[in-house]
């Protein structure tokens, strides 16, 4: 029975591969990699045990009729205090691991992936994988986005959740998700991502429904769960044509991403029918776990768990998946030029669709919901045209803003919880018709949650100003090349979605911070500005979401007036920074499917033009439409009438999920009966029993001359004796 | 000279046996059924011991197997007859049809 | 660990001590006491366990043919004999079925209330069986002991069943017999066809057959061995026996009876009638009736009302894997089968014990009666639902790896059908989780459910190491992998030299008529029937 746990923290694998050595600088030499992944586990172990100790004591108490309060007289048993140092500090030194590799690869020259093996996971002879993590530069940022915006909502949740009784359980699935996100970006093959993949929908699962017993939560959960598993399946199909190949094409043999990537160009057909079948299937996978077009619907209901996992898993790692799996498969979508293009045509109408869905919501948290499913679009939009900097950039300023979106809206639900607690209205703390005016209760969630507005309206010189405005960009630049007529239509509406973002944003802000408060007046006594744990992890993102798209300013843009002229010292960086993972994808794509122009493709003008253009559209949107919203008089929910028209399909989100369950769910349902109750039970089993009645039918026959009596017994043997008689003499 | 009485000795054995099976067939009684069958061994019982005159000892083995064999039913039987008795107070087989599934 | 059991001759006695110390045990359980019958029961089975456990080391990893290998002639005149050995396939059989039956045992404590002793004599007779018939490389005692284990589990049904129990008990006495009877007579004709003076596994393994012979033959093991699996559509008798067998006949059956079938399949059908094996239209036959069995029985489970039937027909769904696996001949398939095997094996028995405690404190089985349990019974509630992740195949459970490596097998030998069956993901999630929300979660509105009390210290004892198994086994599939792999690699290799050499048949007739259909290097249908894949062709 070895396993290798202590032997994965302490002896740190073995390198297969001998650090890379550039011409430059020096061998990148890693930091205890494995811890990263090892403390979070060690975070869950260690308050899931705690959790089970505290939901026994609850369960216990509940037996004997009593509802257990764990915080009676302000003094909190053991199982609810130690989860508050737990919980954050596993990921508080995971950060920090991270950080030291951070600067030690910032220092170093890396051109390959260093791989770490720790063991044989699975060796059937034709097929071997091995528990390995991968190092490069992609994986690194994925790590420290994780593990950082990770940590910050740890600590935002020891505020919001402080008063839970499961809080222990809390902690626990929140450090396994981790665990799992973390195996998700560093694992070195396929399969091992796919571990975390499956890995964090299971967390998601869980985190969801957190509060089970509310049967709404509950089935949230379990839509998210189904619906991703229809995502794995084309992840899993990717794997086996990858590994096994099908037709011509032999396979690759393997699963481990180096030896795929190295030998994709040579191995597969560019625009083949195999690559773009193996590109359509992890797309098919992405849409599931990113929540796009067609199975985006489990990410709206997914906003049933507590806030801090929405701003955690729904917004910042987890639906980013897809974005990072395309972007880890570059070099397989570079190849595929119609796989690139339908992720990116997937993506754009992805985020022009769900940005008008987030026009008509009230539920803030929806709208956020909304907004992340239309920003993701961007992203897909990013990574499908080739551009995998842009996306990965925008994945990583998305997390800073949209987490800080997300944490906001959750002080804001906090803090309308206690109002409406206080006094036992039943108003919907969520809906921001019961808001309004809470600037003044809560003026730092209020700033920090402008500034994010302001960074994802994509107004400079906040960061999401240079990402989005960067994937607009080069959706725009591919039209000069291959299908470039569907990339103008990507490109067109990208910026319209932007605009409609813009506009959606400015309706939440001004709803829930400006006018006059809707809660009531009793309870707006009791609303009151979030506590110091809750803020200063919103601080810290409000800033990031300023400062963190300076760390890729296109060059066009630094040495304008836009860049300060060239005073951001870091322009292009995470460009090149990303160069080794996309730098043959880019390569492939150039020769393929043409370079990216310098001209957009309608109207001419180059990319700062269009970036002036943009923000001082966003911007003109910004401030017309807080007139405009600021001018509506806004009703508390209770007294609103209901939608009619045009918006009310926008607030029936199009009667998707109405049209799911007719044509999808409800038939599978029928079907299934059917299956049992007129296929098993009937036929099958019929068949089965009828046969058992037709032996019971001949027995019966035969039994009619079992009359009892001797004599008839002794007729028949008479009978038998003459008829065998009569046969022999004859 | 040897086989002179073979003939008359078949037909009269099976005579008997005849009779006993008609006997079995349509007689009620149990006790009268069960003398039948005794009836039906013992001419059997015959055409070995006519037959062994002719062919050889074998036959009159054979008797002494049935005799034994009959003696032991003959126990048994009766019995169950008996208890039969004692429980139904009849023996016509009209009335009992425990052989019945 | 090696020297010390070569030290006691480890390997030369401890096949016939699983065997037949079983029996001891079941005379001393008879003998004893009655209130101290399961005490006894379950310390015997846990000697065997242990006994058992000493073949991890013992067993030769990287040998491919039999070990432990020890022949007796019983009955001479037949070519009968007593031979029992051991490879990489049955290894784990052999140990699912000490560690199953103990748990069993250990399972039925509360549960068992009338005739005890009778009880536990027959579970250990029925352990006797089972391991005879994973370890026996004669037929003939293979056949016998695969007819003895019927009895115990039909009175294990039958005697201490529920309300429905005769019914059931007869009819998985009646399916599984008339496939038994089926299997004889192939049987026979093997044996007569081999020279008629041996039973050895290795002597029938010769027999000369033609295409036609063997095709006949092969339809008659495998419906034997499609009855136990069980495959559709043979596989009506299973809910009914799950439903009314007692939660450790359930157990029992579920993790090793089950298995039995699919051995058969490895062990017996594809060596002894290689070129039927790999007749195309036997294994698209197969293999849809595998898919059939992941799919549809995944829907039937849906939407069951009781939750026992439900796990019963996630059974079939999981067997089917299992089927997928092994006639995609290929050793990823094959391998990822025997996983899915144990897997079930651990995962499905922990599924029944779980929904006995159910049912020994609730005394109902219907989903509806349940809600929001997770709160009275929070450890309950961890057990069940990691139980049921490694049941739908998470990763990080030993679900997952069989499942992964059944599928990929299937893929690389049908592509598409490996796809359709990926479809099973997707459905084991629609038939699990509602039922678990039902169950633990949603509003804790029943009276009756507020006082159910939480695991037992016994109970603890029972799932802890079920629980740590799914995990190691799906953390570390590779200790595992690695000891069946050559025998998986024997089996395959043998299906596919003697395959075709069967083909220029010593019957003339059959040759001509049969001989287009199987693929040869085929001209004209080399993409359709594309030769047998190892999976390890570079």
């Amino acid at each position: 029975m070895t396993l290798p746990l202590g032997y994965f923290a302490l002896q740190e694998g073995h390198e297969i591969q001998a650090a890379a050595h550039g011409p430059a600088g020096e061998a990148f030499e890693p930091f205890l990699p494995g811890l990263v992944i090892l403390l979070p586990l060690i975070g869950f172990l260690l308050n899931g045990a705690l959790a089970l100790a505290a939901s026994r004591r609850s369960a216990d108490s509940l037996r004997g009729g009593v509802e257990l309060d764990f915080f009676e007289g302000g003094n909190r048993p053991l199982t609810h205090r130690l989860p508050t140092w737990i919980g954050p500090g596993v990921l508080g030194l995971a950060f920090l691991i991270v950080l030291v590799n951070f600067t030690r690869m910032l220092g170093a020259d890396l051109h390959e992936p260093i791989i770490r093996h720790y063991w044989t996971w699975m060796n059937t002879g034709a097929f071997e994988v091995d528990v390995a993590l991968q190092l490069d530069q992609l994986s690194m940022i994925m790590m420290m986005v994780v593990t950082g915006v990770g940590f910050l909502i740890h600590v935002f949740s020891v505020g919001y959740m402080g008063d839970d009784q499961g809080y222990p359980r809390y902690f626990a699935y929140l450090n396994l998700f981790v665990f799992f996100m973390l195996i998700l970006v560093m694992g070195a093959s396929f399969l091992l991502m796919f571990v975390g993949w499956e890995g964090v929908g299971f967390c998601s699962y869980i985190l969801i429904g957190y509060w089970f017993t509310d049967r709404e939560k509950a089935d949230s959960g379990k839509k998210a769960f189904i619906v991703n598993r229809i995502g794995d399946l084309g992840f899993l199909a990717a794997m086996f044509l990858l590994f096994a190949g099908f037709g011509s094409f032999g396979g690759f043999g393997t699963l481990n991403f180096v030896e795929i990537f190295h030998d994709a160009p040579d191995a597969l057909v560019y625009g083949g029918g195999i690559v773009t079948a193996i590109t359509l299937c992890l797309l098919l996978g992405a849409t599931g776990k990113s929540a796009q077009i067609p199975l985006y619907v489990w990410l709206p209901d997914a906003m049933a768990g507590p806030t801090p996992v929405s701003a955690l898993i729904h917004a910042a790692t987890m639906v980013t998946a897809g974005v990072y799996m395309v972007a880890r498969t570059s070099v397989l979508f570079a190849l595929a030029p119609v796989g690139g293009l339908s992720v990116a045509l997937i993506g754009a109408l992805t985020a022009l669709f769900a940005a008008t869905i987030g026009l008509a919501q009230y539920d803030i948290k929806r709208v956020l919901a909304y907004s992340t499913i239309s920003q993701l679009g961007y992203m897909f939009v990013g990574v499908g045209v080739g551009a995998y900097a842009a996306g990965v950039f925008h994945l990583m300023t998305h997390a800073f803003f949209k987490a800080l979106l997300f944490l906001g809206s959750g002080a804001v639900i906090h803090s309308m919880h206690h109002a409406l607690h206080h006094t036992h209205n039943h108003a919907d703390p969520q809906d921001m018709r019961n808001m309004g005016g809470l600037k003044k209760f809560m003026p730092i969630t209020w700033i920090t949650m402008w500034i994010a507005t302001l960074a994802i309206a994509g107004i400079w010189p906040f960061a999401g100003f240079f990402s989005k405005d960067e994937i607009i960009w080069y959706a725009g630049a591919r039209a000069a090349g291959t299908y470039g007529a569907w990339f103008t239509l990507i490109w067109i509406m990208a910026l319209a979605a932007a605009m409609i973002t813009a506009v959606y944003m400015t309706r939440l802000m001004i709803m829930t911070f400006h006018g006059k408060n809707r809660t009531g007046q009793e309870e707006a006594k009791h609303l009151h500005e979030a506590p110091w744990v809750m803020w200063v992890p919103l601080a810290i993102l409000a800033a990031l979401s300023i400062f963190g798209g300076w760390v890729n300013v296109p060059h066009a843009i630094s040495d304008s007036f836009l860049g300060g002229y060239g005073l951001l010292p870091m322009s292009e960086w995470l460009h090149d920074w990303l160069h080794p993972i996309a730098g043959v994808a880019t390569e492939i794509q150039a020769t393929g499917a043409g370079e990216f122009s310098h001209h957009a493709p309608l109207f001419g003008g180059g990319e700062l033009l269009w970036a002036v253009l943009s923000t001082v559209a966003a911007l003109v949107v910004v401030l017309v439409t807080a007139r405009i919203v600021g001018g509506f008089k806004y009703l508390p929910a209770s007294e609103s009438p209901a939608p009619k028209g045009f918006k009310k399909v926008l607030y029936m989100k199009y009667y998707i999920d109405e049209l799911y369950d007719r044509i999808i769910v409800q038939p599978l349902i029928k079907a299934s009966r059917f299956a049992w109750k007129v296929i098993d039970a009937g036929i099958v089993d019929g068949i089965a029993n009828g046969l058992g009645n037709l032996a019971r039918a001949f027995g019966w026959f035969g039994s009619l001359f079992q009359t009892g009596s001797v004599n008839t017994y002794a007729l028949f043997l008479a009978i038998g004796v003459l008829v065998i008689l009569g046969v022999v003499a004859f | 000279m040897l086989t002179g009485l073979l003939t008359e000795a078949l037909v009269v054995s099976a005579f008997l046996f005849v009779v006993g099976t008609f006997g079995v067939l349509v007689r009620r009684n149990a006790i009268i059924m069960f003398l039948c069958i005794e009836l039906q061994l013992n001419a059997v019982n015959l055409s070995f011991v006519a037959l062994s005159r002719a062919l050889g000892i074998e036959g009159q083995l054979y008797v002494f197997f049935v005799m034994t064999v009959a003696a032991a039913e003959a126990a048994v039987g009766l019995a169950i007859i008996i208890s039969i008795f004692r429980h139904y107070e009849t023996v016509n087989v009209n009335n009992f049809n425990l052989l019945k599934w | 660990m090696l020297s010390l059991l070569e030290s006691i001759g480890y390997g030369d006695w401890i096949l016939h001590a699983l065997l037949w110390l079983p029996l001891v045990g079941m005379a001393l359980v008879l003998m004893g006491p009655a209130a101290r019958a399961k005490h006894l029961a379950f310390g015997w089975s846990l000697i065997l366990l242990v006994l058992s456990l000493g073949l991890w080391w013992a067993f030769e990893s990287g040998v491919g043919t039999f070990q432990f290998e020890s022949s007796t002639p019983w009955i001479s005149s037949w070519g009968v004999s007593y031979a029992v050995a051991l490879d990489g396939i049955s290894l784990f059989m052999v140990i699912l079925t000490t560690f199953t039956t103990s748990v069993a045992i250990l399972g039925s404590f509360n549960y068992i209330k009338k005739y005890e002793k009778a009880f536990y004599a027959l579970m250990l007779l029925m352990e006797t069986g089972v391991i005879g018939v994973f370890i026996s490389i004669d037929l003939f005692l293979f056949y016998v002991f695969w007819e003895i284990t019927l009895i115990p589990m039909y009175f294990i049904i039958g005697v201490w069943g529920g309300a429905r129990r005769i019914y059931s008990a007869v009819k998985f006495f009646l399916f599984t017999a008339f496939g038994s009877l089926l299997m004889l007579v192939a049987l026979l004709y093997l044996y007569f066809a081999a020279g008629g003076d041996s039973f050895a596994y290795a002597d029938l393994l010769n027999a000369p057959l033609n295409l036609q012979e063997q095709l006949w033959l092969f339809a008659a093991f495998c419906l034997a061995f499609s009855i136990k699996v069980p495959v559709f559509p043979f596989h009506t008798w299973l809910p009914d026996a799950h439903v009314e067998a007692p939660t450790p006949g359930s157990v029992v059956l579920a993790a090793v009876l089950l298995k039995m079938g699919t051995y058969g399949f490895l062990r017996f059908l594809l060596p002894f009638f290689p070129a039927a094996a790999q007749h195309e239209t036997v294994i698209t036959v197969m293999m849809i009736l595998g898919i059939i069995g992941i799919i549809y029985t995944a829907w039937v489970a849906a939407v069951q009302p009781d939750a026992k039937k439900l796990v019963a027909y996630t059974s079939v769904a999981h067997m089917g894997f299992v089927v997928l696996g092994v006639f995609a001949l290929t050793v990823n398939g094959l391998q990822g089968g025997l996983i899915v095997m144990i897997s079930h094996g651990i995962s499905t028995g922990a599924l029944f014990l779980l929904l006995g405690m159910m049912y020994e404190r609730r005394h109902t089985r219907m989903i509806a009666d349940f809600g929001g349990i997770g709160r009275v019974t929070p450890w309950f509630a961890t057990a069940f639902m990691i139980t049921a992740l490694a049941s739908i195949g998470l990763p990080g459970t030993s679900g997952f790896v069989g499942e992964f490596l059944a599928l990929l097998g299937t893929f690389q030998a049908r592509p598409i059908m490996g796809v359709i069956a990926g479809t099973g993901v997707i459905f084991a999630a629609y038939y699990m989780l509602p039922m678990v929300q039902k169950v633990f979660f949603n509003a804790l509105d029943k009276k009756e459910n507020q006082e159910m009390p939480d695991l037992s210290r016994r109970e603890l004892v029972i799932l802890a190491p079920m629980v740590a198994l799914m995990i190691w086994i799906g953390v570390q599939p590779s200790v595992f992998l690695e000891r069946m792999e050559p025998s998986v690699r024997n089996v395959l290799e043998y299906v596919n030299d003697s395959g075709l050499q069967a083909q220029p048949g010593q019957s003339a007739e059959a040759s001509v008529t049969f001989s287009s259909t199987v693929p040869l290097d085929g001209e004209g249908e080399a993409d359709e029937a594309a030769p047998i894949h190892t999976g390890d062709e570079e």
